[in-house]
């Protein structure tokens, strides 16, 4: 208990960290992934390709090689940025590619025949889109985009490892400090699991909310 | 492409618009890439200099070395978690209510803590060694994983065909061994694999923790001055073999899906799709689509 009490501003701006690291990153992976999600789905052969490659190849790179190309490979190009934003930007482009494949199968749940009926009513695309489609798509989307999102909150810790202030990075001080290192971890622990379960809690509201059972 | 809600079948003025549409994409795409190209010869990441090391045996051995110790990582992670896996499930779906309570528990927490905070709490506050550090975290966190996939695999399996096996007389672990638990492992492949993708993938944390695997090798390589820092090189070796290595994982996982579809060993069973498992922590009987 000592630990945290003697410590709570440290494991307070690290778990700042780690929030702050998620939202940014949650953000921008929404972001590449909707539109990812919208190549892949589109009647444009090249635009499918690049979204479809984007996905095989990001899915399929390990988180740590990622972070090692961006934090260490971006600065060879004179990109110099803080690490916190290299974290972001490279947690955001990972789980990006999780967010499209949610988006792009929450889509494809959506029947033909609806779309087909709003075109024979005379709608537009847009009105397609926005009021028969993706309102039907988000609610089968919402269970995935949560666990995708549960998944960087914990991915979010290997920032802690390339220098960027989080929560998983507390225990160097404190180690240093001489404290009880199975406590520091513990009290670690319960802050993952206190945003993790929070993430958790915040999608299980929108799922009671609008996922509807079809 | 596949049928979806949002596009008619084009008529002859909506192709040619595609064709243009994809012809702009196209541009556009070439120019970044070319862009890209252009960057890496602006700040001469192909000069021979930087490319050099590559030719040197001892170089090679090093990367070899690297790749050998991210297999052995993997190799170990991956029987291991799925022994771990199968005892959580067995556990779990146990008669005995403080058995099924203590696994469901260790699954529950091992799922929703970070697999880095574990190695980190093996590495630096049970002063393990990086490799079994390494193979423990991942253990835990997949066995975990896969405790809940072979879970719902089993519970996937129709009911009549357990109902059929009690009705013969068979015992719950004959009923399991001989029934549920061969239909369920097929049905379960793909998933099963794809988590295994996921393990491989995280052998590259070994790297925070220093063990010597692959990305720890390329970054000796790459820090050094001799050969004016061949960052950019190093990466563009490593990657393509690590993200190739998951790649056909992933692609081999995708051919046991499509392949078990056709098998009528899984008639009675849903054949997953080739994906990790991943669910909200506190989800459980959602079925695997």
């Amino acid at each position: 208990m000592n630990v945290l009490l003697d410590n709570l501003s440290l494991y307070a701006e690290g778990l700042l960290g780690t929030v702050e690291l998620t939202v940014y990153s949650s953000l921008l992976a929404l972001a590449i992934g909707f539109l990812m999600a919208a190549f892949r789905v589109a009647p444009v052969r090249s635009l499918r390709a690049f979204g479809t490659a984007w996905v095989t190849v990001l899915r399929n790179t390990p988180l740590t090689l990622l972070f090692f190309a961006v934090v260490l490979g971006l600065p060879r190009f004179g990109l110099v940025l803080p690490f916190k934003l290299f974290a972001i930007l490279a947690l955001g482009c990972y789980t990006s590619a999780f967010i499209c494949e949610a988006v792009r199968s929450g889509i494809n749940t959506v029947p033909t025949g609806q779309g087909e009926a709003a075109r024979s009513l005379g709608m537009t695309f847009p009105q397609t889109l926005g009021i028969v489609v993706l309102p039907q798509a988000f609610r089968s989307v919402i269970p995935p985009i949560g666990s995708t999102l549960i998944a960087l909150a914990k991915n979010s810790a290997i920032a802690g490892a390339f220098s960027v202030v989080e929560l998983l990075g507390v225990y160097k001080p404190l180690n240093e400090l001489g404290y009880s290192i199975i406590w520091t971890f513990v009290w670690i622990a319960v802050g993952y699991l206190i945003v993790t379960l929070s993430i958790s809690a915040i999608f299980h509201v929108l799922e009671k909310h609008y996922g509807v059972a079809r | 492409m596949t049928a979806n809600a949002l596009y008619d079948v084009p008529g002859p003025r909506a192709r040619t618009r595609h064709r243009a549409y994809g012809l702009a994409g196209t541009v556009v795409i070439l120019a970044l890439i070319g862009w890209i190209l252009y960057l890496l010869f602006v700040t001469s990441q192909f000069t021979a200099a930087k490319w050099s090391p590559f030719t040197y045996v001892g170089i090679q051995e090093l990367l070899l070395t690297g790749l050998a110790n991210t297999l052995r990582a993997f190799g170990f992670a991956a029987v291991l978690s799925l022994a771990f896996g199968a005892v959580l499930a067995t556990g779990r779906l146990s008669v005995h209510r403080p058995i099924r309570w203590l696994c469901t528990l260790i699954v529950e927490f091992f799922r929703a803590m970070p697999l880095l905070v574990m190695i980190f709490f093996i590495y630096v506050a049970l002063q393990v060694a990086p490799l079994p550090a390494l193979v423990a975290g991942l253990t835990l966190y997949n066995g975990s994983v896969l405790a809940e996939v072979f879970r719902s695999g089993i519970n996937a399996v129709e009911r009549g065909q357990g109902e059929a096996a009690y009705a013969l007389g068979m015992r719950k672990t004959q009923v399991m061994t001989y029934v549920l638990v061969p239909q369920a492992v097929r049905a379960m492949l793909p998933a099963i694999i794809s988590q295994l993708v996921v393990a491989l993938k995280d052998t590259s944390l070994g790297f925070l923790i220093t063990y010597e695997e692959f990305l720890h090798a390329g970054k000796l390589i790459a820090s050094n001055l001799d050969y004016d820092l061949p960052f950019i090189p190093v990466v563009m070796i490593i990657a393509p073999i690590y993200i190739g290595m998951c790649m056909l994982l992933s692609w081999f996982a995708n051919w046991v899906s499509r392949r078990q579809m056709r098998n009528p060993k899984v008639e009675s069973a849903e054949v997953a799709a080739a994906e990790p498992g991943n669910l909200l922590p506190g989800d459980h009987q959602r079925p695997a689509l």
